[in-house]
């Protein structure tokens, strides 16, 4: 019998097996400035040495202002935990992308661009949006504090194998509906933990019809179904994707491993333990209306009503989230006004999420009632997006144009709401306070947030004018 | 890491599905560079009316005197949903739990867990209920959780019989350090490395 990509991936990588339990090898650790200080102490304290320094690449994101970032941190506790990433890395021979480089973002989107995201790699990182490099390929997933220091002493994880699961997106991708859309709606109806205990790979006519970057978006948002990691099949436009970059291999090995990695799909016939089918034409443009992102609707929806739950403990759930998120029962999504808008994060803050929102943004202006931010995802993605002229656009329309970090996904830094302020965000989590105590976040793609941002409430953004 | 055996004490309920990392421990905690101090900031947006965490919420059941000094939780499913923050179970450790009972937890939580000293148990969500029902009206209710028997027994009776990994299990029992154990095919681990850098030179950054 054939097998499937996370199989040959898994394989590939199992140092040794016992009762059911792995040690894996794992090729590239990326590090942040939040999980990973208490994993170099425990180093220290034990006396292990880093064992693979060149497979350990750092970057602060999650804390770090997104204005002024050349003058020094003024939260003190913030400067200091991003203080302890730079002597660890200096002390144990770690590579850091710091604040000022401008290969510094968001590590989900820095390490894709500077091609340590490899085909049939594994990748660890403190962070549950590892699940990202998934769309190379790459087996990627998060891990806990303990599970760093692990990595950072052995280059290896215990780990248990995973199921897998296929979701299979038919039809093709227009430009009426986003990758976001896509997987809000699978997320919508598999459920928040629909995928746990399983690696979900997607395939289908859709998903060779995405960019890199749009399945980066899918694959990111891949943990929010509760799945360890989200997987696509390499093809042409991943070689091309990867051709070149400061750390792809070069020349005759690139060509090597181009080879190698056109066999990681899964076999014709593999088995998957779970299958689930969608199709493009019953997805339309998503928002989230509750506490979490699976409660979902599309722009002609309406908020829930609870009574009509199907069940008590669902009815409980939407009573809560309601309530949280300030909603009436059956309120037309549309009619839901907004006071800021939030363009970024690990999962919409690529080159090509800036310029779908700037198509939209170009000759317009944010609505007097909100406050919109556009927080690119590295300092290359602000500058490319700089050379297009986006971020003059951008500002023209009212937008405020801010440096490269994880920002307002998770208000570690000054980027919150207030308590009461409602937020169209192109982020992954809509949890209570995930945006600030109190602040109610709504998930959408660029594209709808950049409209939500012109006319102040949710508005389709497929019958609005674009540039 | 301490080890877990066996324990009977105090369960609370928290009676919330997909509770989430985010509720569990808020990332404006999660600044410290050490392993302590947050147990005091454990589920801080549901357990304070202030932001400084100095008016506890008397609606927010872990207030209330019947839990205090609770070491079980008894809670509903997806429990720990959302980030990777290790945070969480830190905190939880330090308010006091030891272990924490749902019919099912997120994947990177669950694992978390297991490396703090942490027993996370899975009961159907039936079993579920009933601890519910019969903790909810018996104030004081103690619960035996035994991870030998990998069993949860109540005091009217009933028993509960639940599955973990071997492994974790024999990890846990011993209260063993992953790292330590994973050091001894140091090796396995050369071994494999140097027969990978044949078979994919191209992983390797030099």
């Amino acid at each position: 019998m054939g097998k499937t990509m996370f199989e040959k991936i898994w394989d590939a990588h199992v140092v040794h097996e016992q009762d059911g339990n792995a040690i894996l090898y794992i090729d590239r650790h990326l590090v942040h400035e939040v999980t990973s200080p208490q994993a170099f102490e425990g180093l220290r304290i034990a006396e292990r040495p880093l064992r693979k320094p060149n497979a350990t690449y750092a970057v602060p994101d999650h804390n770090v202002p997104t204005i002024d970032q050349d003058k020094p941190i003024q939260d003190p506790i913030s400067a200091k935990q991003i203080e302890t990433l730079r002597q660890n890395c200096k002390d144990f021979g770690v590579t850091l992308f710091d604040l000022g480089d401008i290969r510094q973002g968001i590590v989900h989107v820095v390490a894709p661009e500077q091609g340590l995201t490899l085909p049939g790699s594994t990748i660890v990182c403190g962070d549950s949006h590892t699940s990202t490099h998934g769309a190379f390929g790459a087996l990627a997933f998060g891990i806990g504090t303990s599970e760093v220091e692990h990595v950072l002493a052995t280059q290896t994880l215990q780990q248990q194998k995973a199921k897998s699961m296929l979701v299979q997106v038919d039809g093709p991708l227009s430009d009426q509906i986003t990758p976001k859309d896509i997987v809000l709606a699978i997320i919508g109806k598999i459920g928040t933990s629909g995928g746990a205990g399983y690696v979900i790979e997607y395939a289908g006519e859709a998903i060779r019809d995405m960019s890199i970057e749009g399945r980066m978006t899918l694959c990111n948002m891949t943990i929010e179904a509760g799945a360890r990691a989200g997987l696509i099949a390499p093809d042409e436009k991943t070689f091309t994707y990867l051709r070149d970059r400061p750390y792809t291999p070069k020349g005759e090995l690139f060509e090597q491993a181009v080879g190698s990695w056109r066999l990681l799909a899964s076999d014709p016939d593999a088995k998957f333990d779970t299958v689930v089918e969608f199709n493009t034409k019953d997805i339309l443009p998503q928002v989230t209306w509750g506490t979490n992102p699976g409660m979902v609707t599309d722009i002609n929806g309406k908020v829930p009503d609870p009574e009509k739950a199907e069940n008590p403990k669902d009815q409980q759930a939407i009573k809560a989230a309601l309530e949280y998120m300030g909603l009436i029962p059956n309120t037309p999504i549309q009619e839901i006004q907004i006071d800021r808008v939030f363009i970024g994060s690990c999962t919409n803050s690529r080159i090509e999420d800036l310029r779908a929102a700037a198509a939209v943004a170009k000759g317009q202006k944010v609505s007097t009632s909100v406050n919109a931010i556009v927080v690119p995802g590295s300092g290359q993605v602000k500058e490319q997006a700089e050379g297009e002229g986006l971020d003059i656009i951008f500002k023209e329309a009212g937008f405020e144009w801010r440096e490269p970090g994880c920002s307002m996904c998770l208000a570690m830094n000054d980027d919150k709401l207030k308590p009461g302020e409602r937020c169209a965000s192109t982020s992954n989590r809509n949890f209570e306070g995930r945006q600030g105590k109190g602040g109610r976040t709504h998930l959408v793609s660029p594209e709808m947030a950049a409209v939500a941002a012109i006319t102040g409430h949710f508005t389709d953004a497929r019958s609005f004018e674009k540039h | 890491m301490q080890a877990f055996t066996k324990m009977t004490a105090l369960a609370a309920l928290l009676d919330r599905a997909d509770v989430d990392t985010d509720a569990i421990i808020p990332k404006q905690f999660l600044k410290k560079i050490e392993r302590t101090g947050f147990g005091v900031h454990l589920f801080h947006d549901w357990r304070y009316l202030d932001d400084s965490g100095t008016q506890p919420n008397p609606d927010f059941v872990l207030n209330s005197d019947r839990y205090t000094g609770a070491q079980i939780l008894v809670t509903r499913d997806n429990f720990g949903c959302g980030s990777s923050r290790e945070h969480a179970p830190w905190a939880l450790l330090e308010y006091g739990f030891r272990a924490i009972i749902a019919p099912s937890f997120a994947d990177i939580f669950y694992n978390n867990c297991f490396k703090n000293g942490i027993l996370p148990v899975r009961l159907d969500a039936t079993q579920i209920q009933r601890l519910f029902e019969e903790i909810q009206p018996n104030e004081g209710c103690q619960l035996t959780v035994d991870l030998e028997q990998q069993q949860v027994t109540t005091p009217q009776g009933h028993c509960f019989t639940f599955s973990v990994d071997p492994f974790a299990r024999e990890r846990l029992l011993q209260g063993l350090d992953d790292i330590g154990w994973t050091l001894q095919f140091k090796h396995q681990i050369v071994q494999f490395e140097g027969q990978y850098q044949n078979t994919a030179p191209w992983m390797f950054i030099q």
